[in-house]
């Protein structure tokens, strides 16, 4: 029996879409400086934030993320009733260690890079069940955490590849709530794990395309919308080939996206930059979403989004076995909801 | 679940198509460029090295001393600037040019030396030391057994 709040194969319509409260974004001194700086509520003038390591650079990334979202809606820790939080190092240690410090309920969550669409979902999923109030979900990704865990180390003089992407250094969070006033999450599509049998590690994109594509065809089919029906079809960090590839595979399925499709990895660096093929990781989509995204919604720019986060399920261990890189994308759909009013679903 | 089979039951004409377009859609490496990067650093640092080794023999060294003292000198000055966070720059339009010399091999040590302080010097730089110039060393021990081998059994 489907579940009554089942839409098609693989999307929930949220009876009473939860709002997005509150949002906090913390970045680095080069995502900083990219097309995006002035959206982001805190640039550090520094990647290691006077930390001893990188990993507890990434974790203060994180922690001022949760920080900064309490701070914008008012709220303690103790009001949230869950967390959920992930990010890119092995057991989750950022997204575990801030938990410690922050004392929430926690429930953590490996995407890879679709970590926070995925902690959205789940978020939204808890309150229109009726099992949380409020939800604050976040996640972090750390250029220099990032590529000692699955690349070369810093100061290794190799040439990276022109598929290769930049990892982010940022954080960013949402606060989820029953009741409020800001953009609705309205329906979720929980996305299925899709391989093409891309290995090169150093060509992600490549390997999250395929998973990507399906989300929004499935999507779109589970809902029977059209792509004119959204303002914006947003994913999180395929940057410009993984980019490419998935208007290609989407309208080989019959849909035409490519006048409103972008993707975060483009969007926040500057080619100047030297990113190769653009930015990735988990903070790329926590960031962009919960920068530009909320705050052009906010303005009016967008009415409607279907953002999806984008996760190459990359491990160093199995790529040196030969594996291939399964990919997977989850999708939310955003509404702007100026009027507040606590109905039915939007459509 | 359909789709899943679909996927599974095309799956190698499926993967294969894909690839395609995956060749389509990656930029291709400028290789002239690159090679002639590497042809220039690659070659700087040998220049360099003869020049010290030049020097070395007019202060008065025998070959072999000249060899290792040269040897000490480009790998310091590869070390010191991969310390400074020099030598990855290099790497970045050099490749193979700045990877392939002795600098390179030191540049491999130091580099995971910089990057796993923070766990330790046991655990962190000591057994981390040679995870990049690891196989190197196996694979020039190898081969020098190889050809010691073959020496042996044709002289």
């Amino acid at each position: 029996m489907p579940g009554i709040k089942k839409l098609g194969k693989q999307t929930c319509r949220f009876a009473n879409p939860p709002v997005i409260i509150s949002s906090g974004t913390v970045v680095g001194p080069k995502e900083g400086q990219g097309p995006l700086g002035p959206y982001f509520h805190r640039v550090c003038a520094d990647s290691l934030l006077g930390e001893a390591s990188w990993e507890r650079a990434e974790r203060a990334l994180l922690k001022n993320a949760f920080q900064l979202a309490l701070d914008s809606a008012g709220l303690q820790p103790k009001d949230i009733d869950v967390l959920l939080a992930g990010d890119l190092l092995n057991q989750i240690i950022s997204a575990n260690y801030t938990a410690r410090d922050l004392g929430i309920p926690f429930l953590g969550l490996y995407g890879a890079c679709s970590t926070m669409v995925e902690s959205m979902a789940l978020g939204a999923m808890l309150i229109d069940g009726g099992f949380a109030g409020r939800v604050l979900q976040g996640a972090s990704s750390h250029y220099n955490t990032a590529e000692r865990q699955f690349r070369a180390p810093a100061e290794f003089g190799n040439q990276r590849a022109l598929t290769a992407q930049w990892t982010v250094t940022g954080a960013g969070a949402t606060v989820l709530s029953a009741k409020g006033m800001g953009p609705r999450i309205t329906h979720a599509t929980i996305g299925k794990v899709v391989d093409l049998g891309v290995k090169d590690a150093s060509d992600m994109g490549s390997a999250m395309a395929p998973a990507v594509a399906d989300t929004i065809i499935t999507h779109l089919a589970d809902t029977g919308r059209k792509p004119e029906e959204y303002d914006l079809i947003i994913s999180g960090d395929l940057a410009s080939i993984g980019k490419a590839l998935v208007q290609q595979l989407v309208s080989k399925a019959g849909y035409e996206i490519s006048e409103i499709y972008t993707d975060c990895g483009c969007i926040i660096y500057d080619p100047t930059q030297d990113v190769h093929a653009g930015g990735s990781g988990c903070g790329c989509s926590a960031v962009v979403m919960g920068s530009y995204l909320l705050q052009e919604m906010a303005r009016g720019k967008f009415r409607r989004v279907l953002a999806i986060g984008s996760g190459a399920l990359l491990s160093p261990v199995a790529t040196l076995q030969g594996e291939s890189i399964p990919g997977i994308g989850h999708a939310i759909v955003l509404e702007a909801w100026p009027d507040n009013r606590v109905s039915g679903a939007g459509d | 679940m359909d789709n899943q089979q679909h996927l599974n039951q095309s799956g190698q004409q499926a993967i294969q198509e894909y690839q395609q377009m995956i060749k389509q859609a990656k930029p291709k490496p400028p290789v002239i460029k690159n090679s002639f990067w590497a042809f220039v650093v690659g070659g700087t640092i040998c220049i360099i090295g003869q020049g010290l080794m030049n020097l070395f023999t007019a202060q008065g060294l025998g070959s072999l001393d000249a060899s290792a003292a040269t040897a000490t000198v480009l790998v310091f000055a590869s070390a010191l600037l991969t310390g400074l966070g020099v030598y990855n720059d290099l790497g970045k339009f050099a490749g193979a040019g700045s990877i392939v010399p002795i600098t390179g091999f030191a540049n491999a040590m130091v580099a995971p030396a910089l990057e796993f302080k923070r766990e330790g010097m046991v655990f962190g730089v000591a057994a981390r030391l040679f995870s990049i110039a690891g196989p190197v060393l196996v694979f020039g021990f190898v081969t020098s057994w190889l050809i010691g081998l073959v020496t042996f059994i044709f002289t």
